[in-house]
């Protein structure tokens, strides 16, 4: 190979790197941007609508900051739940045949695409005083739940645990499930292989599902509101908050969106250092 | 260790139907309870699994079969990972048929060594003392000196990705060891180290595995692991056993094409009178050995002499017109498949294939010495 063949090669390997973006048809190119500015640009008018030099007035104020608690609180009261429920249910889908598996899935998959209202009006006929279980809590517990602060935390809940359960089970699923047999071989009860061998290999599943599972409570609005009102300092929640204030005081809104956002924003650059980039 | 015939074990008639032996029963068996005593039955789809497999204590056996022969689902199915559909497991006199995997001695080094990556090798080997009831202290204490015995000690604290393949699969095995099984199966010990380590660790395991005291298993398709690590050889084809016996035995007279092509020999089949034997496809090889029935006959390839004329004096009767269908390079050595009367495999130096101008389709005649060949009963 002469010197000159050397040469040509990377200048050639430049130009097809080139065509690349060059070559992108404009049927595909023109709505894909359409989509990016569809999603981008709510999100910078937010930013450029927000009155900042009002903005530490607005944000200081005692009911923000009760609204910011609850959210932060239940969303992760919400996420342990899941986490303490959900974790097993996956196991369940993934590692156990049982009759019925197919339709036990699809259930607990519909909390996915039910309208979130629909949840709550659900989980009213459940939970509510005359519900059909919340009847008999209230008559034996004394037990109320809607429209207090663990009626937040089980609306959030029904709503996340979906999302929980589908990202542990695929992680499960992905699994190999022989690492349980070595375990079995070795002595292991199948509860012991779980603790001590599935649990720390799916471990950055379960938190993946587990922050997923968080922002989804954070932002729960439908089911939260038909189940547990809106009581501020009770059951007012950050998304509850700032629809109220909407409707009375546009910029009071905005600033509080700033707040969820910012905390989305984090959320999203925690998973991607933690564990995007592991997979 | 005593080779009884016949089961009669003490607590006849367990869970299966299976009944006694079907004649293929091991010589190491020992029938009064000791050591393993398996007929194992799995049924899954249109295969059937059905081996029966007696290994006495401190005996080692391959399980030696080609890929999908069912190896592994009898080491499975030992284990206790795939449930028998019939037949019957003992081991040490007990009936493990129902037993689950946790609940039975017996230690499995995996293909992969399935070593727990996320911990190091040293409570990779405590793990099963733990579940055993072992303190920490005390199933690392074990696990330490297990390591130290298989050469590991200054690995201990290393997690499984930063083993070499010889350091994991050693751990693999220390962990098996260290339940202290009374049945220890290996699935394929060596097949995921490259050629170098393979012979360093292939002489480790032969020298642990003779410590062993109890029975050890080997699932291989490997024939030179099996005939360096194990005392008997089972070879298992379709689910079947088609052969068993000692190495020495099964590499000089091969019953099957499958074992006479992992022994390198060519293999056929016919009736014999006299020193001829008259193969199924109707050509005959001249024998020194003098029998009369059915026989199997074998010769190496490297016996076959190939000449590209008819040779003029023909002192071999075994002579053979040919047609080269595959040449294969080994080193300085070249291997020809041929087809016509009689298909062979035939060894020949690179120098003599270039004389010879081999190539796919060319004509060859192929000869034998009647004083290369071997017969032996069917």
């Amino acid at each position: 190979m002469t010197a000159g063949d050397k040469a040509v090669l990377p200048r050639r390997r430049r130009r097809r790197a080139g065509a690349q973006v060059r070559g992108v048809p404009l049927p595909l190119l023109v709505p894909a941007l359409i989509g990016l500015a569809f999603l981008i640009v709510p999100l910078l008018a937010l930013l450029v609508r927000t009155p900042w030099s009002s903005l530490p007035e607005l944000l200081t104020g005692a009911e923000v900051w009760q609204a910011l608690r609850l959210s932060l609180l239940c969303a992760t009261a919400a996420t342990a739940v899941s986490l303490v429920i959900g974790v097993p249910l996956a196991w369940l889908l993934a590692r156990v045949e049982f009759p019925g598996r197919g339709l036990v899935r699809a259930l607990v998959t519909l909390p996915l695409v039910l309208p979130p209202v629909v949840g709550g009006v659900a989980l009213l006929m459940a939970l509510g005083r005359n519900g059909i279980v919340g009847k008999w809590l209230d008559d034996w517990f004394g037990l109320t739940l809607p429209f207090t602060t663990a009626g937040v935390v089980i609306a959030e809940a029904f709503v996340a645990l979906p999302f929980l359960v589908i990202s542990v089970e695929g992680t499960l699923r992905a699994a190999d499930p022989r690492y349980e047999e070595a375990a079995a071989t070795l002595g292991a009860s199948r509860f012991t292989a779980f603790r001590r061998v599935t649990l720390p290999l799916i471990a950055p599943g379960i938190a993946a599902g587990a922050v997923l599972a968080w922002a989804r409570a954070l932002g729960e609005f439908g089911a939260t509101i038909t189940f547990a009102g809106n009581f501020p300092g009770r059951t007012q929640t950050m998304p509850l908050a700032v629809y109220l204030a909407l409707q009375s005081d546009p910029e009071a809104a905005t600033a509080l969106s700033l707040v969820l956002l910012a905390v989305s924003v984090a959320v999203l650059a925690g998973l991607r250092d933690r564990w995007m980039t592991a997979g | 260790m005593t080779a009884e015939d016949g089961d009669e074990m003490t607590g006849a008639g367990t869970a299966g139907a299976g009944g006694t032996g079907t004649g293929t029963a091991g010589t190491g068996g020992t029938g009064t309870g000791s050591g393993l005593d398996a007929h194992l039955v799995v049924e899954r789809g249109a295969f059937r699994l059905d081996v029966e497999l007696a290994v006495a204590p401190g005996e080692v056996v391959a399980l030696l079969g080609p890929n999908g022969a069912g190896k592994t689902t009898a080491l499975r199915a030992l284990a206790g990972l795939t449930p028998l559909t019939g037949g019957r497991l003992r081991l040490d006199g007990a009936a493990l048929e129902r037993t689950p995997p946790e609940l039975r001695p017996v230690g499995v080094v995996f293909q992969d060594y399935l070593l727990f990556p996320h911990l190091t090798a040293l409570d990779n080997v405590a793990f099963g003392p733990r579940c055993h009831g072992a303190s920490k202290a005390r199933a690392r204490a074990q696990a330490a000196e297990w390591l130290d015995r298989l050469g590991l000690a200054g690995h201990a604290g290393a997690k499984p990705r930063r083993l070499s393949g010889g350091q994991a699969q050693r751990v693999a095995v220390a962990r098996a060891l260290a339940t202290r099984p009374r049945l220890l199966l290996l699935d394929e010990p060596l097949a995921a180290l490259d050629a170098r380590t393979r012979l360093e660790v292939r002489a480790q395991l032969r020298r642990h595995l003779a410590e062993f005291e109890a029975v050890a298993v080997i699932v291989t398709h490997d024939p030179l692991d099996a005939m360096v690590l194990a005392d008997r050889l089972v070879v298992v084809e379709n689910g079947r056993i088609v052969q068993e016996g000692g190495p020495a035995d099964i590499a000089r007279r091969p019953r099957t094409d499958y074992i006479a092509q992992l022994v390198g020999l060519n293999l056929y089949r016919g009736e014999a009178d006299g020193h001829t034997v008259r193969l199924g496809s109707g050509q005959t090889v001249t024998t020194t050995e003098e029998l009369t029935g059915p026989v199997f006959v074998a010769f190496p390839p490297g016996a076959v002499t190939l000449y590209r004329d008819r040779p003029a004096g023909a002192s071999a009767r075994n002579l053979w017109r040919c047609e080269v269908t595959g040449l294969e390079s080994h080193g300085d050595r070249v291997r020809a498949a041929l087809g016509g009367e009689l298909p062979l495999a035939a060894d020949l130096s690179a120098v003599a294939a270039a004389e010879l101008d081999l190539r796919p389709g060319a004509e060859v005649w192929a000869t034998v010495k009647a004083a290369q060949t071997h017969a032996y009963p069917d």
